[in-house]
């Protein structure tokens, strides 16, 4: 039987003076691993999870692959549709957009004055491209959150699964979602930036549709059940339609994250005016990527005041007193 | 009166907590409520209720804050499921009733006004009038007509294009009670239907209900913790306290005989002049020697005593529909104007 200073000891290799107390090292795997090698050292953990992800990776393709294989379909046929219409086209129902959302004359103009800005400095195609991309994510997270919302609006042991996952997706930091997207996709893929934009955006959505329909007032959805509404009823005649502006905030929130993220996406092929931000990193451009998030952020301004004036129109036409 | 019995509540128990089912075996065994929550940490919502709701007449329930009787109403139509019992609606007990059978009930035979009127927001007044009938499928252009006359009816004519959040709380509550007109169901349930509203309101809505009722019959459930309000609609009165019935009785029998000290003290500040009547003291037979005039069986005392320019040996005929069927002397009407005190309880004054 050996103490663990004479373990030390003959891993430095028998030097005359062993550690003090003051330098004396944490027992890690790596330093146990020099007194005895039969304890494996803490890169054999990390290749153990590498080795375990390329084992379930061929199983793990053939089923997400073609699950996932429409939001790529979906992500190039926008990008396409933003880009080859002409910009005589695009930019009038855009404007169009805004005027049936928000009825608001000075965000229609704002939203001409702001493309043509970015047209002008000859960012129209990427911006386009970005705002591709926002469209078809936010879409999906929409599509997928609201429901998911809903069902854990109704059941509190599903919430009480969901709500640590949406924590975890929310406080992962953006470029680890990244990692095993890379190793499951081939990186020209679309549906890769696509998932992680999806799964870092969705959070918002989810979270707002279940507390909205949660918050709705009890004496309301007592005055239903004393009616004889169905839950059908109760949930497309009373929750949804007064849950709706907090499920709007959540669109919105969706908006501004999908936003950052496809920033960050670009790493792994997303084009836009991420990829001009991540040049002017690169090689040191400085002008080039300044330019390219001064547009970012007016896409952003953009977008929230559109959403958030559509949300103000939904208030007051539910306004509660 | 054997009018007939719509429906009624038998040995409702209803405890809240992790295991009311071995709660219920303790209360049944006598255990109350202090104790119970002491031991077990549940608590007595309501113990042995036992009320007969007879058709075409108000039932009041009254009760303070804490008294159960917001559960019990919620009972008639399940919005809240009893540890024991049985609730009994024309006849057939609605516990056994599955979900279909149940929304059938809420939809067609009981409809419900609420203490916050809980109108949908984003609704219209009309739509909300109609929100019976359009669970049930009818759809609007259909519905209008109906919804129109009854929210005419309570006097809300020209507003059913607004929003709730436009009318006031009176108004609101208006249309609270079209809303369970426009249903045509048979038992209104009114849980303190008019205890948001400010006095003067209240008063008005009040005699809105008994205008209504007289013409309509319908069978309603009135919750209230205020007594008076309870004297001016109740056909018959529960007081209920601590989760059970204390006395159920006419509400001029409750005044006259009350059961027990805890009744005693709530009716003590009653004006009993404007709400006993001359049917519930005066004696039956021809009036013996002579009489000062007539009045009415439903008169109520401060009418005679008026009548009487407080002189108290009168004497008078007591008519119902213009047939003499008894007198009442000054004297009776009197002694009815004294509560009448338990023993103990006449040296607290």
């Amino acid at each position: 039987m050996m103490s663990m200073a004479d373990l030390v000891a003959k891993a430095d290799g028998g030097s005359t003076h062993g550690p003090t107390l003051w330098n004396w090292p944490f027992p890690s795997l790596d330093v146990l691993n020099k007194a005895c090698p039969a304890i494996p050292p803490s890169r054999d953990f990390t290749h153990g999870i590498e080795s375990g992800f390329m084992a379930i990776r061929g199983g793990l393709r053939t089923v997400v692959d073609p699950l996932t294989q429409p939001l790529s379909w979906m992500l190039n046929d926008m990008l396409w549709l933003m880009t080859q219409t002409p910009w005589w086209i695009v930019i009038p129902v855009l404007m169009a957009i805004t005027w049936v959302v928000t009825r608001s004359w000075r965000l229609v103009a704002f939203v001409l004055i702001s493309i043509a800005l970015l047209a002008f400095i000859n960012h129209y195609t990427a911006a386009m491209e970005t705002l591709a991309i926002i469209f078809v994510c936010a879409f999906i997270c929409v599509l997928l959150g609201v429901p998911i919302g809903i069902a854990m609006s109704r059941s509190d042991r599903l919430q009480r699964i969901v709500i640590p996952i949406l924590d975890m997706l929310q406080t992962l930091p953006p470029f680890v979602y990244l990692i095993p997207l890379i190793f499951l996709f081939s990186v020209t893929e679309p549906k890769l930036y696509g998932i992680a934009i999806i799964l870092y955006a969705i959070v918002p959505v989810v979270r707002l549709t279940d507390l909205g329909i949660r918050l709705v007032d009890r004496d309301v959805i007592e005055a239903a059940d004393a009616f004889g509404m169905t839950k059908r009823q109760k949930l497309f005649g009373v929750q949804i339609p007064l849950a709706l502006p907090n499920i709007m905030a959540g669109v919105n929130q969706t908006i501004m994250m999908s936003l950052a993220m496809v920033v960050i996406a670009s790493l792994v092929s997303a084009p836009g005016l991420g990829v001009l931000v991540l040049r002017g990193i690169r090689s040191l451009e400085l002008g080039v990527g300044l330019v390219a998030g001064f547009g970012i952020v007016i896409l952003a301004i953009l977008l929230d005041r559109v959403t958030k004036a559509s949300l103000a129109r939904i208030d007051t036409s539910n306004s509660r007193g | 009166m054997t009018k007939n019995i719509k429906a009624s509540i038998r040995h409702l128990y209803k405890i809240f907590g992790a295991d009311p089912e071995a709660a219920l075996e303790r209360v049944k065994a006598g255990m109350g409520k202090p104790e119970l929550l002491e031991t077990s940490n549940h608590v007595l919502g309501l113990q042995d209720i036992n009320v007969d709701i007879r058709e075409g007449e108000i039932t009041v329930i009254m009760g303070l804050s804490g008294s159960g009787k917001s559960t019990l109403i919620r009972h008639l139509n399940r919005l809240i499921e009893p540890t024991a019992g049985e609730v009994l609606v024309n006849g057939e007990n609605i516990l056994d009733w599955k979900e279909p059978q149940l929304r059938q009930l809420r939809r067609e035979t009981m409809s419900m006004v609420f203490q916050k009127f809980a109108l949908l927001p984003h609704r219209t007044v009309l739509e909300n009038t109609g929100m019976a009938l359009a669970t049930r499928g009818i759809k609007k252009a259909d519905f209008e007509a109906e919804a129109n006359k009854w929210l005419e009816r309570v006097g809300l004519g020209g507003n059913g294009g607004q929003y709730p959040h436009q009318l006031s709380g009176g108004m609101q509550q208006r249309v609270g009670i079209a809303r369970a007109l426009t249903s045509n169901s048979e038992i209104m349930l009114m849980d303190e239907a008019f205890s948001a509203l400010d006095p003067l309101i209240r008063t008005d809505m009040q005699s809105l209900l008994l205008e209504l009722q007289d013409e309509l019959h319908k069978t309603i459930v009135f919750i209230t913790h205020d007594l008076d309000e309870a004297l001016k609609l109740a056909d018959h009165l529960v007081i209920l306290n601590d989760g059970s019935v204390i006395q159920q009785d006419e509400p001029q029998a409750i005044l006259l005989n009350p059961a027990d000290p805890y009744i005693e003290d709530f009716v003590a500040d009653i004006n009993r002049a404007r709400v006993l009547r001359v049917r519930s003291i005066m004696s039956e037979g021809a009036p013996e020697g002579e009489v000062a005039g007539e009045v009415d069986l439903n008169d109520n005392l401060e009418s005679v005593i008026a009548k009487a320019e407080g002189a108290l040996d009168r004497r008078y005929r007591v008519l119902r529909k213009g047939a003499p069927v008894g007198s009442v002397a000054m004297p009776a009407i009197m002694r009815a104007l004294v509560p009448r005190r338990s023993s103990g309880e006449t040296a607290k004054r």
